[in-house]
C-alpha cells in the first residue's frame, strides 16, 4: 500500500462525507427558506392583500391609518352550483371585478381571458378544478361558462365575474375590500392594521377579516412538512462528518508520528504542522462541499417544482446564501474537527516522536488477546476478535460510524412506513369500486363479489364561532375497513354519537366525551363526540341515522379476491348507477419525501461503510509488519480475510444494537414534528411501525455495514506481499 | 531419502531497476546439512531465503523444497507449505507484541489447525528446552534480545519443520546473546535439523555450518 493510495482514499472519504453533510444541510435549510420565498415573491408581484375585509355595506368609511393601497369594495356572493348528477354541488365565493389588475391583489390570468359579459366566469385555482370552457349551473338555473383561469396569491375568491353578471346571480350579499399596509410583517402589526380598519368603519359592518399571514401559513404548509426530517438527516450527516474527519486526521497523525518528529527536528513549528493537517482535510472537504452544494440544489428541484405548482410565477430555487451558509458551516465543522484531531501532532515532543517505533507494543487489550487465544474458535478469528480492544478509540469511531448508519436506515424505514400509513389513513383509499346514486346500496348488496361496502354522504355544516364550514360525513354500514384510524376513543355506535378530527376539536374547543352542536342546512344537530379520528381537516363523522335528510350518495365497495373491479363497475353501470374502479393515487409529495429519504439514507450508509473502510485501512497500515509476520508463519489469504472481518464483526453487531434504538428515537421525534408542522397530532398506531421482523432485519444492518467496509481492506491485507511487508518498518 | 531438501536451479530474481538481486543461482541442500550463506550487504542473501520460504517468486528457474515446487504455489498453498515444512527466524525477531511468549510460539500451530492441547504441551516443552520456560506467560517486550531470539526459534520449530531458515539470527544481539543462539543452533544441527543460515558473523558460520556458501552481486561463489 503506497502512501499515495492511502492519501487518495482518505481524501475520498473526507470529500464524500462532507458532500453528504452539505447535501442534507442545503436541502434542510434551503427548503425551509424556499418554502416561504415563492409565496413571498408571488405575493409581492401581485401586490397581495395584507388584509381581506368582508363587510355588509359597500361604504369604504374613513381613511385607514397605515394603509398604502386599497382595492374595492367589490360585491361578493356565495353561490351554490349544481354538482354532477346525484351529488351536492360546490358553494363558491364569487367576487365581482371588472378587471384583474388594480392597486391590490393583481390577479394573474393563467389561461383564457377575464370575464366581461353575463354568463361568463373566471375560475380561481384552489379546491375546485374546473377546466376552461366548462359550463356551470347555479342552483337558481343560471348558466356560466368558464372563460378564464386565474390565480390570486391572496386567495380572495373562488371565482370572479363581471360586476353586471353578479346582479344576474342575485346581487351581492356582501362586500370585499383589500388593503396593503406600510407595516404588516408580524402578527402584532397585522393586528394593529386590523384595528385601524375596524375603526374606520361603522360598528357591526365588518363580518370577516383575513390576514395574509394565515394565507401564507396555509400555502407553505406543504413544503414545511419536509423540514423536520431534512434537519434530522442534516444532523446525522454532520455527526458523521465530525466522526470520519476526526478519525481520519487523528489516524494520519498517529501513523506519521515519526515523520512529524523529523519535520520538527528540522525546524517546522507546531502550528505549521497543525496547519498542514487542517489543509489536508480542508482541500478534499472543500471539493466535497462543492459537490454537496450542487447535489443539494439539484435534489431540491423536484421538491420546489411541487411548491412552484401552487404559485406558478416564481422561478423557485434554493437561495444562494443558504447554499453558501450550509456549505461554509459544514466546512467550518470539518476544519474545527481536523484542528482538534491534529493538535496532538503539534504538541508531540520530538524525542518521543522519534523514539516511537519498535520499542514496546500497546499495553491495551492484552487481556482480550489472551482470552481470545483460549476461545474455541479458529485462531485467525480469535486474533480478529481481540483486535478492537487494542485500539479502543479507533474501535469507538467504527462503532459510531456503524451506529449512525444503522440509525439512518432505521429512521428512514420508519419514516417511510409512517408516511404510507398516514397517507392511507387520510385518503381512506382501500375501496376497490366507487358507486354513486341514492339507491345503490341494495344493488351493491345484491351484486356478487361484494366483500364489504358502506355508503356515505357529505355536507358542509356550521360550528358556532367558526366562519368556515366544517365537513360532515354520515355513514351507513361499517366503514371501519377503509383505513380510518382512531387517535383516541372509539368509533360511533349509537345514534347521536360521532367521531371528530383534531382540527375540529381544536376549533370547537372540545374534547372526546363533549357534546357539540352543528348547524346542518339550518337545523341544529347535537352530537356526542366519542372518539377522535385521524383526519387533516376539521370534520365530523357520524351515522346516517343521526342526521335526517342526508341519504348516502356515494358507496365504497371492497371486492372479494378474484373479482374484477372493472367488470363489477360496469355491471352496476348497466343498472343505471355511476360506478368506476377506485385507483389509489400516489401523493406526489409522498413520492418526493420517499425519494429524498432513500437518497439520503443510501448516502449515509455509503459514508458509514466508507468510514469503516477508512479506519480499517488506517489500522492495517499500522499493522502491515505484523501481517507480514502472520503470513510468514503460514497464515493463508483466507485466514487473513477471516481475521480482518472478525475484527469488525463484533463492533458491527454492537453498532446495529445501538443504532436501531437511536433511529427509532429519531423517528419518534421527527414524524410527530412533521405532522405538527401540518397541524396534526399522530395516533400511536401510525408511529409504531417497527415489527419484530423489521427490527431484526435492521439490527443486521450494523454487521452488514461493517462487512461492506471490511471486505476491501481485508482483500488488500490478504494480498499484501509478505516479503515487502516484512521490510516495512 | 538422500534427495536434497532444497534444490534451486538457475534462479534469477530481478527488481524494477538495477542488476538482478539473484542471477542464475543453483544450490542444493541435503537433509541434516547446516548451510551458512555468507556475503556482503546487498549481495542477495535475504532474497535467496525469501525464495526458499515461498515469500517471493523467482523470475526464472525453479525452487524445489521438500519435493514441492515452491515457485508454482499460490498464496494460500504457499502459506500451507510454510506451515508444514519451513520455520523462519528473523534478525529483528518479529514477535507479536500483544501476544504472550507462549501464544507467539503457538501461533503457527494454531494457524495450521493443530490439536490445541498437544501443541501446547509441545510448545511448553520447546520453551523449557530452550531455557526460557519461566517466561512463557510474559510479553515479548520485557525479554532481552537473546531471549527474544530463543522465542523466535521456538516459534519456528513448533510445527516440526523439515527446514529451519534463519536470516542474521545474531545480527541484533550482543556477543553473549549471540553465543547463546550459536549454541542453540549447534544443538539443533546435532539433532539432525536441516538449517540454512544467513549471516555476516564468520564465527557463527564456522561454529555451526557443515558447509558455507559465499554470495556476491547476486551470484553464488564456490
Ligand atoms: N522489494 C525490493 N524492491 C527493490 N529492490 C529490492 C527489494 N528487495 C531487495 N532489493 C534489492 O535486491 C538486492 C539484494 O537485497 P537483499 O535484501 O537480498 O540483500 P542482503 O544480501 O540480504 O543484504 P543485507 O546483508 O544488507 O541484508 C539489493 O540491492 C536490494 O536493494
Ligand atoms: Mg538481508
Amino acid at each position: 500500500m503506497s502512501i499515495g493510495r492511502r492519501r487518495r482514499l482518505h481524501s475520498l472519504v473526507i470529500g464524500l462525507v462532507t458532500a453528504a453533510a452539505v447535501t442534507a444541510a442545503v436541502l434542510g435549510a434551503g427548503l425551509l427558506v424556499a418554502s416561504r420565498s415563492p409565496f413571498d415573491t408571488a405575493f409581492a408581484a401581485q401586490r397581495g392583500a395584507h388584509l381581506t375585509v368582508q363587510t355588509t355595506t359597500p361604504g369604504t368609511g374613513r381613511e385607514v391609518a397605515g394603509a398604502v393601497a386599497t382595492s374595492g369594495p367589490y360585491g361578493t356572493r356565495v353561490v351554490g352550483f349544481e354538482g354532477p348528477p346525484g351529488l351536492p354541488g360546490p358553494s363558491m365565493t364569487v367576487v365581482a371585478r371588472s378587471d384583474p389588475g388594480g392597486a391590490v391583489d393583481r390577479v394573474e390570468l393563467t389561461a383564457g381571458r377575464w370575464a366581461t359579459g353575463p354568463g361568463e366566469l373566471v375560475m380561481g385555482r384552489g379546491v375546485f378544478l374546473v377546466p376552461l370552457g366548462e359550463k356551470l349551473t347555479t342552483h337558481d338555473g343560471v348558466v356560466l361558462t368558464v372563460v378564464g383561469l386565474a390565480r390570486s396569491v391572496s386567495a380572495t375568491a373562488n371565482a370572479w365575474v363581471a360586476p353586471a353578471a353578479l346582479d344576474a346571480l342575485g346581487g351581492p350579499d356582501g362586500y370585499q375590500t383589500l388593503y396593503r399596509f406600510a407595516a404588516a410583517s408580524t402578527p402584532a402589526e397585522v393586528e394593529a392594521d386590523r384595528a385601524a380598519v375596524a375603526a374606520s368603519l361603522p360598528p357591526g359592518a365588518v363580518t370577516g377579516v383575513r390576514s395574509w399571514l394565515d394565507v401564507r401559513q396555509d400555502a407553505v404548509e406543504e413544503a414545511a412538512v419536509f423540514v423536520p426530517f431534512l434537519v434530522a438527516f442534516a444532523l446525522l450527516g454532520i455527526l458523521m462528518a465530525v466522526l470520519v474527519v476526526g478519525t481520519v486526521v487523528a489516524g494520519t497523525v498517529g501513523a506519521a508520528t515519526r515523520r512529524i518528529g523529523i519535520l520538527k527536528a528540522l525546524g517546522c513549528t507546531p502550528a505549521g504542522v497543525v496547519r498542514a493537517y487542517i489543509a489536508q482535510a480542508l482541500v478534499p472537504g472543500a471539493v466535497g462541499a462543492l459537490a454537496g452544494a450542487v447535489a443539494g440544489n439539484l435534489i431540491a428541484l423536484p421538491v420546489l417544482a411541487q411548491t412552484e405548482e401552487i404559485y406558478g410565477s416564481a422561478g423557485a430555487a434554493i437561495a444562494w446564501w443558504v447554499t453558501l451558509l450550509a456549505a461554509g458551516g459544514v466546512l467550518a465543522v470539518v476544519a474545527v474537527t481536523a484542528w482538534a484531531a491534529a493538535l496532538r501532532a503539534g504538541r508531540l515532543r520530538v524525542v518521543d516522536a522519534l523514539a516511537v517505533g519498535r520499542v514496546t507494543g500497546p499495553a491495551t487489550g492484552r487481556w482480550a488477546a489472551r482470552l481470545a487465544a483460549r476461545l474455541p474458535v479458529s485462531r485467525p478469528i480469535g486474533l480478529g476478535l481481540a483486535r478492537p480492544f487494542a485500539r479502543p478509540v479507533r474501535t469507538a469511531a467504527i462503532l459510531l460510524a456503524v451506529a449512525t448508519g444503522a440509525a439512518a436506515a432505521t429512521f428512514a424505514t420508519g419514516l417511510g412506513s409512517s408516511l404510507v400509513r398516514i397517507q392511507s389513513a387520510v385518503q381512506q383509499d382501500d375501496a376497490d369500486v366507487l358507486v354513486m346514486g341514492e339507491a345503490a346500496g341494495a344493488a351493491i348488496a345484491a351484486q356478487p363479489g361484494t366483500r364489504a361496502s358502506y355508503g356515505m354522504a357529505q355536507a358542509p355544516a356550521m360550528l358556532a364561532g367558526l366562519n368556515d364550514p366544517v365537513g360532515l360525513s354520515v355513514f351507513s354500514g361499517d366503514p371501519a375497513w377503509d383505513g380510518f384510524v382512531m387517535a383516541s376513543g372509539r368509533w360511533f355506535s349509537a345514534p347521536g354519537e360521532a367521531v371528530a378530527s383534531a382540527p375540529l376539536l381544536a376549533a370547537a374547543g372540545a374534547r372526546v366525551g363533549d357534546t357539540v352542536t352543528l348547524q346542518v342546512e339550518g337545523r341544529p344537530v347535537r352530537l356526542r363526540v366519542v372518539g377522535e379520528v385521524f383526519e387533516t381537516h376539521p370534520s365530523v363523522l357520524t351515522d346516517v341515522a343521526t342526521v335526517p335528510g342526508l341519504p348516502p350518495m356515494e358507496f365504497h365497495v371492497a371486492l372479494t379476491d378474484g373479482t374484477n373491479a372493472s367488470a363489477y363497475a360496469s355491471a352496476l353501470s348497466s343498472q343505471g348507477f355511476e360506478a368506476h374502479p377506485a385507483g389509489a393515487e400516489i401523493d406526489p409529495l409522498l413520492a418526493v419525501v420517499q425519494g429524498l429519504t432513500a437518497t439520503l439514507t443510501l448516502l449515509l450508509l455509503a459514508v458509514a461503510a466508507l468510514g469503516v473502510l477508512n479506519m480499517l485501512v488506517l489500522d492495517l497500515r499500522d499493522r502491515v509488519h505484523d501481517l507480514g509476520v502472520h503470513k510468514a508463519l503460514g497464515m493463508t489469504p483466507r485466514q487473513t480475510i477471516a481475521m480482518v472481518v472478525a475484527s469488525v464483526a463484533g463492533v458491527g453487531l454492537l453498532g446495529g444494537l445501538i443504532g436501531v434504538p437511536a433511529g427509532i428515537a429519531v423517528q419518534r421525534m421527527v414524524v410527530p414534528a412533521m405532522a405538527a408542522s401540518a397541524g396534526l397530532r399522530l395516533p400511536g398506531s401510525l408511529l409504531d411501525v417497527y415489527g419484530p421482523v423489521l427490527l431484526g432485519a435492521l439490527a443486521l444492518g450494523g454487521p452488514l455495514i461493517a462487512l461492506a467496509g471490511a471486505l476491501l481492506p481485508a482483500g488488500w491485507a490478504a494480498r499484501t506481499r509478505t516479503a515487502v511487508a516484512l521490510r516495512t518498518e | 531419502m538422500n534427495d536434497p531438501v532444497i534444490d534451486l536451479r538457475g534462479v534469477t530474481r530481478r527488481y524494477d531497476d538495477g542488476p538482478p538481486a539473484l542471477h542464475d543461482v543453483s544450490l542444493a541442500v541435503k537433509p541434516g546439512e547446516c548451510v551458512a550463506v555468507l556475503g556482503p550487504s546487498g549481495s542477495g542473501k535475504s532474497t535467496l531465503l525469501n525464495l526458499i520460504a515461498g515469500l517471493d517468486r523467482p523470475d526464472e528457474g525453479t525452487v524445489t523444497v521438500a519435493g514441492t515446487r515452491v515457485e508454482t504455489l499460490g498464496e494460500a498453498a504457499s502459506a500451507r507449505f510454510r506451515r508444514a515444512y519451513v520455520g523462519l527466524v528473523f534478525q529483528f525477531f518479529n514477535l507479536l507484541d500483544d501476544l504472550t511468549v507462549l501464544d507467539n510460539v503457538l501461533l503457527p500451530a494454531h494457524l495450521a489447525g493443530a490439536a490445541r492441547r498437544e501443541s501446547r504441551e509441545h510448545a511448553t516443552g520447546l520453551l523449557a528446552t530452550l531455557g526460557i520456560g519461566r517466561h512463557a506467560d510474559a510479553y515479548p517486550g520485557r525479554l532481552s534480545g537473546g531471549e527474544k531470539q530463543r522465542v523466535a526459534v521456538a516459534r519456528a520449530l513448533v510445527n516440526r519443520p523439515a527446514l529451519l531458515l534463519a536470516d542474521e539470527p545474531t545480527g541484533a544481539l550482543d556477543t553473549a546473546s549471540g553465543e547463546d543462539v550459536r549454541d542453540l543452533l549447534n544443538d539443533l544441527r546435532d539433532g539432525g535439523q536441516t538449517i540454512v543460515l544467513v549471516t555476516h558473523d564468520l564465527r557463527l558460520a564456522e561454529a555451526c555450518a557443515t558447509r558455507t556458501v559465499g554470495m556476491r552481486d547476486g551470484r553464488v561463489e564456490s
